[in-house]
């Protein structure tokens, strides 16, 4: 591929004895912000930490535009990374702390001056030079650790859930900020974080993880509408998954009559998949709340509690009392086992 | 009780409490300006004969370099290991980084006596290691449990990112550690280097075996200087040792808020 810009090659991964990744393949391209995704534990700081080169593959080779660095050491890779715990110096004041890694090349003061104040100003924290970290908000700091990197203008920036130290307002804020930088400066972005929804709005692209493997990769709509596995599903919000037998939808606790038969071991819907007020069959409501734009039932039925959304001009349906519904062959979504 | 009366209680608990640990060293200044020859408290008549004497005493003299000497370069040495100690305790899971703990704490559990025996019978005695060496030796053992102790708390809060932070910037692990480890535990390194001056200065038990013709410790000579005569200078003397102590941890809480290390 001649656009590759970050090239990981059959890289496993190693901590102590225990394999965090094995054979990891994966392409960057350049200019791109790619997201990796998945719970806990999935392997996805660990990749990150070894594009970084704070992790030595145990086998397999990382290349970056072109070069392969799987032996360069960390600090003479040209790579950025923004920790979650942002991993500000506390006795620099914001100027030096942006200034740090520009001393560190010996460059001409007047050039330092230049690139830390307009890396400040990328950020919107002109005016906050003589300012030490602890004397700024959590979003301030945020910035302030996005404009160290920036500055040194890296190959690839990464970025280890760096929203999830900000409250829900502020993180919406900095979602836009991070796409707007990286439209303005075209950097490279790697980005990790277990939140489906940080990772819909912003990616190009996603990369599902799970143990260490990745489960699926591709954009945000790719992802949202077509997972291919369970896991996939869902971490993309497809609540209610079954598996199929012949014409039949079947779990532990019951089955029920699809009037299809599908080609895929299982079948996922979302809630808003189900369609309520009319149907084949029955279902108790176990639980029901108010959504604004609809109406979020959970049916005791067949197979176990579905969730389902209703139109929020449907009556409600009070809990303990009867829903007809269906799961309809339109809003299916085929898995693979 | 009442609230009054329990206030009263911890009014009276308060002031002996003060008077214990204030007590002695008002009467050593006062013991030490008595116009006589010999120690007296309370003291007759006034003067600070005793206190200008001090400094005419040629083995005091000697001995306050040795003793000042001692504590500079002994706490500097103890710096010099117990830092990176310290720095390997905390960054790295060492097999047996307790065991490691309670070793480096060993001078401090370890009753002076024994430890200034052990020294002279199993360092000087057979190696013939100067007793000036010896004493540098001990010093810096004494010291260095403080020294790792102070310095790992105050290394306790600065978390390994911030040095990989500073390694994605360019700095070699050794300059992470110089450019940013070292300026966030400053304070903790001088709390440690002024506890342990105070500490190897005032030491008693393990100089007292470690004493050489013309090598003595300043606390050593004042209590030989004691046997053979019983003027007021000593007392003098230990005034002006408690004021220099009493600047120096003044100085420090005022410079770096000592009190947060120890």
């Amino acid at each position: 591929m001649s656009d590759t810009f970050v090239q990981l090659s059959d890289v496993t991964l190693m901590y102590g004895k225990s394999v965090a990744v094995p054979d990891l393949d994966l392409s960057i391209r350049e200019g791109e912000l790619i997201c990796l995704l998945g719970p806990s534990g999935c392997g996805k700081t660990t990749t990150m930490r070894a594009i970084a080169g704070l992790l030595d593959p145990a086998s397999g080779s990382i290349h970056i535009d072109g070069r392969d660095v799987t032996r360069v050491p960390a600090n003479k890779r040209g790579i950025g990374l923004v920790f979650q715990s942002y991993a500000l110096f506390p006795h620099l004041n914001a100027f030096e702390n942006v200034a740090f890694g520009l001393r560190l090349q010996k460059l001409p003061e007047a050039e330092i001056r230049e690139r830390t104040e307009a890396g400040l100003a990328t950020v919107g924290l002109t005016g906050y030079d003589k300012r030490k970290p602890a004397e700024m908000s959590g979003g301030q700091q945020q910035r302030l650790a996005l404009a160290r990197s920036l500055v040194m203008k890296p190959k690839v920036l990464l970025l280890d859930e760096p929203l999830s130290n900000l409250d829900a307002r502020l993180r919406l804020e900095m979602r836009t900020e991070l796409q707007r930088v990286q439209k303005e400066t075209g950097v490279t972005m790697v980005f990790v974080t277990h939140d489906q929804a940080e990772a819909l709005a912003l990616a190009d692209r996603i990369v599902l993880m799970k143990e260490g493997k990745i489960e699926q990769l591709g954009t945000p709509a790719d992802l949202y509408a077509r997972p291919e596995t369970a896991f996939a599903a869902e971490f993309m919000g497809f609540e209610n998954i079954f598996r199929v037998e012949g014409t039949k939808a079947v779990t532990d606790s019951g089955a029920l009559e699809l009037g299809f038969a599908p080609a895929s071991p299982l079948l996922a819907w979302r809630p808003d998949g189900v369609s309520v007020g009319s149907g084949p069959h029955q279902g108790r409501v176990l639980a029901t709340s108010f959504a604004g734009a609809h109406r979020e039932y959970v049916l005791d039925t067949a197979l176990g509690p579905v969730k389902a959304d209703a139109a929020i001009e449907l009556p409600e349906v009070a809990i303990g009392e009867t829903l007809s519904f269906d799961l309809p062959e339109a809003t299916a979504r085929p898995l693979s086992a | 009780m009442n609230t009054s009366s329990r206030l009263l209680a911890n009014w009276v608990i308060l002031g002996l409490t003060l008077t214990f640990l204030i007590g002695p060293f008002l009467i050593i200044i006062l013991a030490g300006a008595s116009d006589t020859s010999y120690l007296a408290f309370p003291p007759e008549g006034l003067t600070l004969k005793w206190y200008l004497k001090v400094f005419t005493v040629e083995s005091f003299r000697a001995s306050f370099l040795l003793s000042m000497a001692l504590a500079v370069f002994g706490t500097l040495a103890a710096l010099l290991l117990g830092v990176p100690a310290a720095y390997a305790l905390n960054r790295y899971a060492l097999p047996g980084a307790e065991t490691i703990r309670t070793i480096v704490a060993a001078p401090i559990i370890v009753p002076g006596i024994i430890v200034g025996l052990a020294l002279l019978r199993y360092l000087v005695v057979p190696t013939g290691v100067t007793v000036t060496l010896a004493l540098f030796m001990a010093h810096t053992a004494l010291v260095l449990p403080y020294a790792v102790r102070v310095v790992s708390s105050s290394m306790h809060n600065l978390r390994a990112d911030m040095e990989e932070a500073a390694v994605l910037l360019g700095c070699s692990r050794l300059q992470a550690f110089t450019k940013v480890v070292l300026p966030n535990i400053r304070g903790g390194v001088l709390a440690a280097f002024i506890l342990g001056f105070v500490t190897s200065f005032n030491q008693v038990p393990v100089s007292l075996f470690l004493s050489g013709p013309g090598v003595r410790t300043l606390p050593i000579d004042m209590l030989a200087y004691m046997e053979i005569t019983f003027d007021p200078s000593v007392a003098a003397l230990s005034a002006l040792l408690a004021f220099m102590s009493l600047a120096i941890v003044f100085v420090a809480e005022r410079l770096l808020g000592f009190s947060r290390y120890v």
